[in-house]
């Protein structure tokens, strides 16, 4: 009995933190990105400063790629905010993706602060030129 | 936005300001007013200031910035920064979205009085750039004793 009621608090108090989490984390910056798609694929580049490897996560499955990150800022103790254009240390955004990209082939390297993201295309799917036959 | 430049009595700046600090308390955003030498949010790089008794730290988001072409200088109280951040423009590739800055940038940024423009350093990491100013210790707070 003692047991179950101990295993009930635990469920309760793990959604509470959720709930808290989920309140905590509501404003997320949005990276700006550049997109650009050539023959071989699509480059996506995003501005992502504060964000290093360690606090930068891609998700891809077939259909999306969600990237986030958490902007690292080194702040002393009792810091007061006099002035603030980014409200929040949290970057998140989606995309969708279409199924000509190679998905388990991306590529993603990150330099002071921007990410690149390289999604190349299926060989089938690449553009090809076709030719006309006259006469 | 229009902030104190505007406190000069029109009425329709009056409107316009009214409407602006409406819209701020509606979205609950913006608890600070316009500097005057402030630019309209969003523009890159992007500027969080913070204090504390003996500091007053700046910090630029500003990725994909070469530290070579940063040119932070300080009169009293006036931090002024310039550079140049460089995203051209692919060639030979069709864009989608093109939402990243490109150019050359100069933010001014006033800081507390009592800053000691002798004691600034400057660091930039993971796109931010990080100027911490050394505070007059004659304005930070003392402890007195009673005799």
């Amino acid at each position: 009995m003692s047991e179950a009621n101990a295993e009930n608090k635990d469920v309760v108090t793990r959604e509470n933190s959720e709930v808290q989490k989920q309140q905590e984390s509501e404003i997320v910056l949005r990276a700006p990105v550049d997109i650009y798609e050539n023959a071989e694929g699509i480059t996506l580049l995003a501005d992502m400063p504060g964000v290093n490897k360690d606090s930068l996560s891609l998700q891809v499955d077939k259909d999306s790629l969600i990237v986030e990150g958490e902007a690292r800022i080194d702040m002393p103790e009792g810091m007061e905010a006099l002035y603030a254009d980014v409200r929040s240390t949290r970057y998140q955004r989606s995309f969708a993706l279409s199924g000509e990209l190679e998905t388990d082939r991306i590529e993603a390297s990150l330099k002071d602060g921007v990410l690149r993201v390289h999604i190349p295309k299926r060989a089938e799917a690449r553009p090809r030129k076709i030719e006309i036959h006259t006469g | 936005m229009f902030g104190r430049l505007t406190n000069f009595g029109g009425s329709l700046f009056d409107e316009f300001r009214r409407l602006d600090e409406e819209l701020n308390e509606a979205s609950g955003r913006w608890p600070w007013p316009a500097g005057i030498r402030s630019v309209a949010r969003g523009t890159y790089p992007q500027i969080n200031v913070g204090s504390t008794p003996e500091q007053v730290d700046v910090y630029l988001f500003a990725a994909g910035l070469d530290p070579a072409t940063i040119d932070i200088s300080i009169q009293k109280n006036l931090l002024t920064v310039a550079g140049e951040r460089k995203s051209p423009v692919e060639k030979e590739v069709d864009y989608y979205r093109k939402e990243r800055f490109d150019g050359a940038f100069r933010r001014v940024i006033t800081l507390p009085d009592d800053v000691d423009p002798e004691r600034v350093e400057a660091r930039y990491r993971d796109g931010v750039l990080q100027i911490h100013v050394q505070r007059r210790e004659a304005a930070q707070p003392r402890q007195i004793k009673v005799q």
